[in-house]
């Protein structure tokens, strides 16, 4: 094997919290998808822009504002300290919560663009066959907006995987714990490791082509 | 239209004016930070046509990116040997200057790091230690030395962490996210740390010397204000704002 151990435990790092973060965004990006795509309420415009935020913020805010908000003086970090966790920065956790904020746009806009794409109409002719609204989003809005799940999730990991900013800041680089995969290439780099450094990054780079290329080559079937 | 004929004139006249004025763009370790920003400014008042930028980061980073021809005139390193091997690659115009010894020290916000040793690390109370890198940061390599040195290593690596430099990883203190960290004396003594905790210094037969050096760079070598500025680090005034940030400069030794 060409990696060493330490990049795989990089590697097998980052799958981990990439899974992990798409699992919690299916669960909490999914209501809020739901909710802005058929909401009137004059709060989707805020709501909309909030969710959309990462995609403009560089890392670093979100990292500068996730390190002081968790930390002990922090809110956050108040919090958890009263629950008995301890505090959220440098710990495996820490990174899940701040891959949740990073990454939650990549989950709720495809599902909200599907949501939409699916229209009023098979929403009422369920409400008329009587089925309740859960009903209705289980046995009627889920199986139509598959392909929006799919984009969403495959997005949401690979923009996790594919995260450096926030994890530099409120990682702290600890080996096996949050020292995922593109850390270990910016270290491999800083210590002229460049050899290592091909390894790993060539390994990202394939991983990165065939998960886009499984989206693209799949999605014209969703065309219909 | 007359608007924008003015703009892009003023423009041109501003690109222009750049060009001509000497400008000298300094990496810097970051454990410099301070030290560094002082000296530029007394640089700046005695030579005010010159522009000087700093930017600071991790030796490591600098050295590969000089050999990537990164745009700096200057190279402050904290590890000598990062200088030395640039100028034997042929990527420096001048020969390796030592500038200082860095010393490290333990530093803390929350607990009175005058009061602790290395040995009080181990205290099940410590959690989290922020250190540089030892990978590519020389402060992190003296920090993980001094803790063999002391057999501690095994004992507190479990609560490390580790700073991409020697600045971030004072921020990983300063923010209380890392109870203590080990820092350079020069950032434990700058106004801002010292105000906010105290610190011990870490005796330096426990660690090998962190001998520092600067070179220009071979982009630099027809820049007079590059010159201009590496002879200024000999002045009366860079030596005193040198030795006050803690820094022992070649030729001395640590005035207790």
């Amino acid at each position: 094997m060409l990696l060493t151990d330490a990049d795989l435990e990089a590697i097998w790092l980052t799958v981990r919290l990439a899974g992990i973060t798409t699992a919690i965004l299916f669960v909490l990006g999914t209501p809020v998808a739901w909710w802005l795509a058929r909401t009137r309420s004059v709060w989707k415009g805020p709501i909309g822009a909030v969710v959309a935020l990462p995609l403009v913020l560089p890392p670093s805010v979100l990292g500068f504002y996730l390190l002081l908000a968790m930390g002990p003086n922090g809110p956050v970090g108040q919090l958890t300290q009263a629950l008995g966790l301890g505090t959220l920065p440098f710990t495996f956790w820490g990174l899940v919560v701040a891959s949740v904020f990073y990454s939650f746009p990549f989950m709720v806009q495809p599902l909200q663009n599907a949501f939409e794409a699916i229209g009023e109409r098979p929403l009422e002719v369920a409400a008329t066959l009587r089925a309740s609204p859960l009903d209705t989003f289980f046995s009627v809005a889920l199986p139509l907006a598959k392909p929006g799940f799919i984009t969403a999730g495959i997005l949401t990991f690979a923009h996790t995987v594919g995260e450096f900013g926030v994890v530099l800041m409120i990682g702290g680089n600890i080996p096996g714990v949050t020292r995922v995969a593109s850390v270990q290439i910016y270290d491999h780099v800083e210590a002229l490791e460049y050899l290592d450094a091909h390894r790993l990054a060539g390994v990202m780079l394939v991983f990165s082509f065939l998960v886009l290329l499984a989206l693209y080559a799949w999605r014209p079937n969703a065309r219909k | 239209m007359q608007r924008i004929k003015a703009l892009f004139f003023a423009a041109c006249l501003a690109v222009a004016g750049a060009a001509q004025a000497e400008k000298v763009t300094i990496a810097a370790a970051a454990d410099l930070k301070f030290a560094m920003d002082e000296i530029v400014a007394h640089f700046r008042a005695e030579n005010p046509k010159d522009q000087v930028e700093v930017i600071y980061g991790s030796s490591g980073k600098f050295h590969t990116q000089v050999q990537q021809g990164a745009p700096y005139d200057l190279f402050f390193s904290a590890d000598i040997g990062f200088a030395e091997e640039l100028v034997k690659s042929g990527h420096a115009a001048s020969n390796v200057m030592p500038y200082a010894l860095g010393r490290i020290v333990l530093w803390s916000p929350t607990l009175d790091a005058s009061q602790m040793t290395l040995a009080s690390l181990a205290d099940a109370k410590i959690s989290r230690i922020a250190i540089a890198n030892p990978k590519h940061a020389p402060y992190g390599k003296r920090a993980e030395e001094a803790l063999r040195a002391m057999q501690l290593w095994d004992k507190v690596e479990s609560k490390l962490v580790y700073g991409e430099n020697i600045a971030h990883t004072a921020q990983f203190v300063q923010t209380g996210n890392a109870q203590v960290g080990i820092i350079a004396l020069a950032l434990a003594l700058n106004p801002a740390l010292a105000e906010k905790g105290r610190f011990y210094l870490i005796p330096e037969h426990l660690h090998a010397p962190l001998e520092q050096g600067f070179i220009i760079t071979k982009r630099a070598a027809g820049n007079a204000a590059a010159r201009r500025f590496a002879d200024y680090m000999n002045s009366k005034p860079a030596r005193a704002v040198m030795t006050k940030y803690g820094f022992v400069l070649p030729g001395e030794t640590l005035g207790q």
